[in-house]
């Protein structure tokens, strides 16, 4: 089999992954005094002297391009372009990041105390490390770690700090500025602030990426940013933002540099800080009432355990090689490089797809606790389950996700069962183990009205689904396949493809799904359930084996609630919107939509609840053209195909096979 | 009257040491810089006549298998110095203590492992011509000398690409001329052309054989009799018009040859390619050449003022001598860099100038190359250049330093010393960072120093440190050895060429480096397992941009097959220059290695029009080298 070869190369489980060294360790046996104060001598980018962050800023303002968009704005406005010049020390004053070693000094001494009693351990893959040394002596480095908790970033600088790496300088949204204090700590940590939104504004937008630009071409620090953009509330990845790494690629497009080396960096959590907050986000249910100040609320949190921090640097990857064959830099010739232009289609493609590679290696080197694999189970079994069947179960879900290249943390030679008690009493918060089964935790308060009731259950449900969904992306390929077994027309292949991309198609907001890796993707999915003998590829056909029933129904009910989910959405549209929505009320509408439908027993679904789903949903029927965004005035109103929507509910719910996407092409 | 007439001689022969001044080593010694403004009555006619002629066997007097005469290389001696063989540089007959550590320390070549040429051309391994009796016959009568000797052929058969010399040091021949013809006057060639229309013959014109663009290799698929045309026996200057202040030459003429016979009369070109010693009028004409002092006297295309071009329909000329015209799209830029495609340049007027009263080399030492590219930039936006200017970076400028002679006296080894504790210590300039600028400075001698004068002043504002003239004419001594050097390279495993391009200013210093960085890249990705020599230099400056020029070399020990690996480093880098603003090339020609990045330089109309004009010069393609498109 063609698909055979293509993967085996790469089969996961094969690959040596890199060992981890726990960081905390050396910090319980030695003075964090010492340690905060010791001498600090990075590598730099080819040998650079570091500079002043005042001398950035005159290297910003005197540049080219911004003299040039300054003279423009000046133009265009009328102003006298000294008082644009003006207003632009004043953006880059409010957006630069002042790093101080002594700040630094002060946050490893701190974070050293803060990070043992949080966490067991802080594990890094020094291979990786070694990487990055090297990687940031050769080429001007972007740092790309996931974003899953405020304390991301922290734990980036400080272990580059630990290591002796240079310290980057990170993008952050403006929003941290509002923490008075906080906000100018971070700064001198090196962070520098971006407002979330400037669309217009030219001015801005010159400021800011010369901004970025130029420490990416002296090679001033390695450049840090979320390519999530936000921290994920779902801990699923979210799909990338492309601005920032627009203007980091745009330095090599031009020749300005040699290379950029894209570092895809994973953080992963065995317990979130901001579990629950997430799932009350999400729900649109205000924080609870805090009856202590907050100083007492951070005591609880620094009594808690929250397991391990697993941290790899991976591969750096270099832009050059990227670009290879899919950008003709001399597009750039015929135009002063100082003049910024809109970057063509064929950059924004490529960009767009260098954004999802990266996600994607992000994701799969997300290390992974078992009790993800609980959490797995567990949601597929809201009732609860007999605990010997659950350690039965993460023994055989282990296997299977092993089979599909889990980057999996399983404690050394400790029995299922041991591994299984001991994970359930970390996440004593959202399970609980009474009389053989084990149930997730509701808190049953006798005032609280049914509907406090649901919201109370589905904190839980949502906390516990945000762990499933850090394994998602391994079974996610093989888990649309087996949905779309399920509901196409027959077991041709063709029939099996056209359902399989009519899926990836509806939940490519839901999911990283690679643009345009249709037929990839399906070979890897049928490489992967093939391998693990769940499915039979015949010539024509792709057939269940028996062994492969109970796989292919746990895959499958593993996306349920995001079928449901979407279904929903579709009915809320068919059903509740006449014909037109202010785009506003849609989250809260579709909330109480879904509330209605859960008090009523008509769906068991959560995670329809969810404002990150609901979201995905929408932006999945406005691409599929079953909605339509009106914008009057400021009022974006949502216009309802009730066709469409009824067909796509119809289609998630199994009632008529997808229909053949046009380029269905194996 | 005798005295006066010595007196004339006297002065002529002076003249003509100066002429070769940077290149040729001066019998005293000593470089002598003023001179008298000679007289200008004298008759034209008496200086028809050439002084240097290229011989029609030419290896003769030069190598068969390498750069330049015979006489001159480079050698390493039984001790393991370096030396240089020969009378005619600057260099010959000197030792050079310190290029064998350069090269050793530069490339990991050693002088135990050694890569000799085969010693002599074994004819029998040529094949045997494809001989047209038909237009030999008809060749006969018309009383132009010509020949199929193995060894004529093989001299005409190949420029100096790395390819090409490594071919023949292996003593691998491909498709070679079948014959070579010593056509001796525009009229010769028309016969030839004709001649070889009516017999379908293919000519490849050849005249100094400098190319570095493929451009004189055979096609292979090339079926018809090849007839390669050596234009060296025209070369007579046939008039000298000092009312306008031109010459009319034959385009045979070589370089130097030219300027010693316009230097007698006192005058110059003032176009001085790097290749001078050997390439022809023709030539220059043929691939739009560009000369070290453009900057006071204009590349080629500024200095022809008529070509005569002989081409399978006839000869194309213009009917006037006016400085400029406006009659359509100029004739002359068809020519112009067409690479003999479409016919045999024979015959050009060209500018000429009085000799400069006063010639003065110099440098300035700059702390990094990116200081020392903004104040070329200075320099070219004051619209001051001096007649040459040229910035080496910090590779070259240890290169520079490998080549110089043994000291003679204690006191110049102690001066040495100074000056390079002054500048590395006092400044403060990193010696593993500075760079260097050669200047050459022309014309009245008040002028010259108040010249000199703006420029260092503008270099001080970059950092720039004035270092002496010696440094200044050691770097355009650099530029005629450096050929020689390659076939030294090549006895011990090293293997290296040239390539150049042009690009706006605003992009040389990204141009330069990203270069540098692509070719070291290569070769690694290649399996070279020494990093190589990859050095640039700015030697030409304009209002919109530069000229800058690459050296490239490894060491191909452990190599299968180097020539190609070579040739992939080259590739790359080319494209790494077009995608970084540069052009396909500033002077050296497309010929047939850079063909492949015509269409998407000029545009499929570019291509489109530019192959109309074959179509209909030269429609049963006579001219059959195949260069450019």
């Amino acid at each position: 089999m063609a698909s055979k070869t293509l993967y085996s190369q790469r089969d996961p489980s094969l690959k040596k992954r890199d060992d981890f060294e726990d960081i905390l360790e050396e910090r319980r046996n030695s003075s964090d005094l010492r340690y905060a104060l010791r001498c600090y001598t990075p590598v730099l980018y080819k040998g650079m002297t570091p500079c002043k962050t005042t001398i950035l800023k005159t290297i910003v303002l005197q540049s080219d391009q911004l003299h040039h968009v300054i003279n423009q704005v000046a133009k265009e406005t009328g102003e006298a372009s000294d008082i644009i010049q003006e207003e632009a020390v004043n953006i880059l004053e409010e957006m630069a990041h002042r790093l101080q070693l002594s700040t630094i000094r002060f946050f490893a001494f701190t974070l050293s105390k803060a990070f043992k009693t949080l966490f067991q351990s802080v594990r890094v893959n020094e291979e990786g490390i070694q990487r990055l040394q090297q990687a940031i002596q050769e080429h001007p480095v972007v740092l790309l770690p996931s974003h899953r908790s405020y304390i991301d970033f922290l734990i980036m600088s400080y272990i580059l700090y630990t290591y002796d790496l240079a310290l980057p300088v990170i993008a952050a949204g403006m929003d941290f500025l509002g923490m008075k204090f906080i906000g100018e700590m971070l700064r001198m940590s090196g962070a520098f602030f971006i407002r979330r939104s400037f669309g217009g504004d030219k001015l801005y937008w010159a400021v800011f990426s010369e901004y970025v630009k130029t420490m990416l071409r002296n090679g001033y620090a390695p450049i840090e940013f979320f390519l999530e953009g936000t921290r994920s509330r779902t801990c699923k990845s979210l799909t990338p933002k492309l601005g920032l790494l627009n203007i980091v690629m745009e330095p090599f497009f031009k020749g300005e540099v040699f290379d950029v080396s894209l570092v895809p960096i994973s953080i992963s959590y065995e317990r979130v800080l901001e579990e629950t907050l997430y799932a009350r986000e999400l729900l649109g249910v205000p924080k609870p009432k805090e009856s202590t100040s907050g100083l007492l609320k951070a005591r609880r949190i620094l009594s808690e355990d929250y397991g391990s921090i697993h941290v790899y640097f991976g591969q750096p990857v270099s832009v050059r090689s990227l670009a290879q064959g899919r950008i003709n830099r001399s597009q750039y010739n015929l135009v002063p490089r100082y003049i910024p232009r809109k970057p063509s289609e064929e950059t924004q493609g490529f960009v767009n797809d260098t954004a999802f590679k990266l996600v994607r290696k992000q994701e799969e080197n997300m290390v992974l606790r078992p009790w993800v694999l609980i959490a797995a189970i567990l949601m597929q079994n809201l009732d609860g389950i007999d605990s010997v069947l659950l350690t039965e179960q993460t023994a055989w879900l282990r296997g299977l996700a092993q089979a599909f290249g889990a980057f999996l943390d399983w404690p050394g030679q400790e029995p299922v069962g041991k591994v299984v008690s001991s994970s359930l009493s970390l996440h004593h918060g959202l399970v609980r183990v009474a009389g053989g089964r084990v149930q997730l935790a509701q808190e049953l308060q006798e005032t609280a009205s049914p509907k406090e009731a649901l919201f109370n259950h589905a904190v839980c449900v949502l906390s516990c689904a945000s762990y499933r969904n850090q394994i998602l992306h391994v079974f996610l390929r093989p888990a649309l396949l087996a949905l779309a077994m399920d509901t196409a027309a027959t077991s041709r292949k063709d029939d099996v493809y056209s359902s399989f991309v009519y899926l990836r198609n509806v939940f490519s907001n839901e999911f990283i799904l690679c643009p345009g890796a249709m037929v990839q993707d399906f070979e890897e999915a049928c490489y992967l359930l093939m391998k693990c003998g769940a499915v039979q590829i015949l010539k024509q056909d792709i057939v269940v084996t028996e062994r492969g029933q109970p796989i292919l129904s746990f895959l499958s009910g593993m996306l349920e609630p995001f079928l449901q989910g979407y279904q929903v959405v579709c009915r809320y549209f068919s059903e509740e919107v006449s014909e037109d929505l202010a785009e506003k009320q849609y989250i809260p509408s579709v909330r109480s939509f879904a509330v209605k439908c859960i008090l009523s027993d008509s769906i068991r679904c959560y995670e329809a609840l969810s404002s990150d789903l609901q979201k995905n949903a929408l932006a999945a029927l406005l691409r599929m053209n079953a909605l339509r965004k009106v914008k009057v005035a400021d009022q974006a109103t949502l216009k309802v195909n009730k066709m469409a929507v009824k067909m796509l509910e119809d289609t998630l719910g199994g009632k008529v096979p997808a229909q053949k996407p046009v380029l269905a092409r194996l | 009257m005798a005295s006066n007439c010595s007196e004339r001689q006297r002065i002529a022969q002076q003249r003509l040491k100066i002429i070769a001044g940077h290149i040729q080593k001066d019998e005293d010694g000593e470089p002598t810089r003023i001179f008298a403004n000679n007289c200008k009555g004298e008759d034209a006619d008496k200086h028809s006549s050439s002084t240097t002629t290229m011989p029609k066997r030419r290896q003769e007097i030069m190598k068969w298998n390498g750069w330049g005469y015979s006489d001159s290389r480079f050698l390493f001696n039984k001790k393991g110095q370096a030396e240089f063989t020969g009378k005619r540089y600057r260099l010959s007959g000197m030792i050079l203590p310190s290029l064998k550590d350069w090269f050793e320390g530069t490339f990991g070549a050693s002088l135990q492992h050694k890569t000799p040429a085969v010693p002599s051309l074994n004819s029998s391994s040529v094949q045997p011509p494809t001989l047209n009796e038909d237009f030999i016959q008809d060749l006969k009568t018309t009383g132009i000398q010509y020949s199929h000797e193995a060894e004529d052929r093989i001299f005409r058969a190949h420029g100096h690409c790395l390819h090409e010399i490594f071919a023949l040091r292996e003593g691998k021949f491909g498709r070679v001329p079948d014959m070579v013809a010593w056509p001796s006057c525009h009229d010769d060639v028309v016969k030839i052309v004709e001649l070889a229309s009516k017999h379908n013959v293919c000519l490849i014109p050849y005249g100094g054989g400098t190319s570095v663009s493929s451009a004189l290799e055979c096609p292979p698929e090339e079926t018809r009799s090849i007839v390669s045309l050596d234009t060296s026996q025209m070369n007579r200057i046939l008039w000298i018009d000092e009312k306008n202040l031109t010459a009319h030459v034959e385009a045979g003429i070589i370089g130097q040859a030219l300027e010693s016979a316009l230097n007698e009369s006192g005058y110059c070109t003032g176009h001085e390619p790097d290749s001078m010693e050997f390439s022809s009028l023709g030539g220059w004409v043929a691939t739009r050449a560009s000369g070290m002092k453009k900057n006071i006297y204009g590349n080629i295309e500024d200095l022809v003022i008529h070509i005569k071009m002989v081409t399978p329909r006839g000869v194309i000329e213009k009917s006037c001598q006016g400085p400029r015209m406006s009659t359509g799209p100029d004739i002359h830029h068809f020519i112009l860099g067409s690479e003999g495609t479409l016919g045999v340049i024979t015959e050009v007027t060209m500018k000429i100038r009085p000799i400069p009263e006063y010639q003065k080399y110099g440098s300035v030492v700059f702390p990094n190359f990116e200081q020392g590219v903004a104040c070329l930039r200075e320099v070219a936006k004051q619209r001051c250049a001096p007649a040459s200017i040229r910035l080496m970076d910090n590779a070259q400028f240890q290169f520079g330093h490998a080549l110089k002679p043994q000291v003679s006296s204690i006191f110049t080894s102690f001066l040495d010393g100074l000056k390079k504790f002054y500048i590395t210590k006092f400044k403060g300039f990193d010696p593993h960072r500075l760079c260097v600028a050669t200047l050459l400075f022309e014309g009245d001698r008040e002028r010259v120093l108040q010249h000199e004068k703006q420029v260092y002043d503008i270099a001080a504002k970059f950092g720039g440190l004035a270092a002496g003239e010696d440094n200044g004419q050691r770097g355009y001594m650099l530029t005629f050895v450096i050929a020689y050097l390659r076939d030294l390279g090549m006895d011990y495993y090293v293997i290296g060429e040239s390539f150049e391009t042009s690009v706006p200013w605003d992009r040389v210093l990204d141009l330069c480096r990203n270069v540098k960085e692509r070719i070291v890249r290569e070769c690694k990705e290649k399996g070279v397992q020494f990093p190589p020599l990859s050095t640039c230099r700015v030697t030409q400056t304009y209002d919109a941009g530069a000229c800058v020029y690459f050296y490239f070399a490894f060491n191909y020990r452990g190599l299968g097959d180097p020539v190609h690996v070579y040739e992939q480093v080259e590739h790359a880098a080319r494209e790494e220059i077009l995608a970084n603003g540069g052009s396909l090339s500033h002077h050296h020609g497309v010929g047939k290695l850079r063909k492949q990045w015509m269409q998407e330089s000029i545009s499929n109309v570019g291509m489109g029009m530019l192959k109309s004009v074959k179509e209909y010069v030269d429609p049963d393609n006579i001219f059959g080298n195949r260069n450019l498109l």
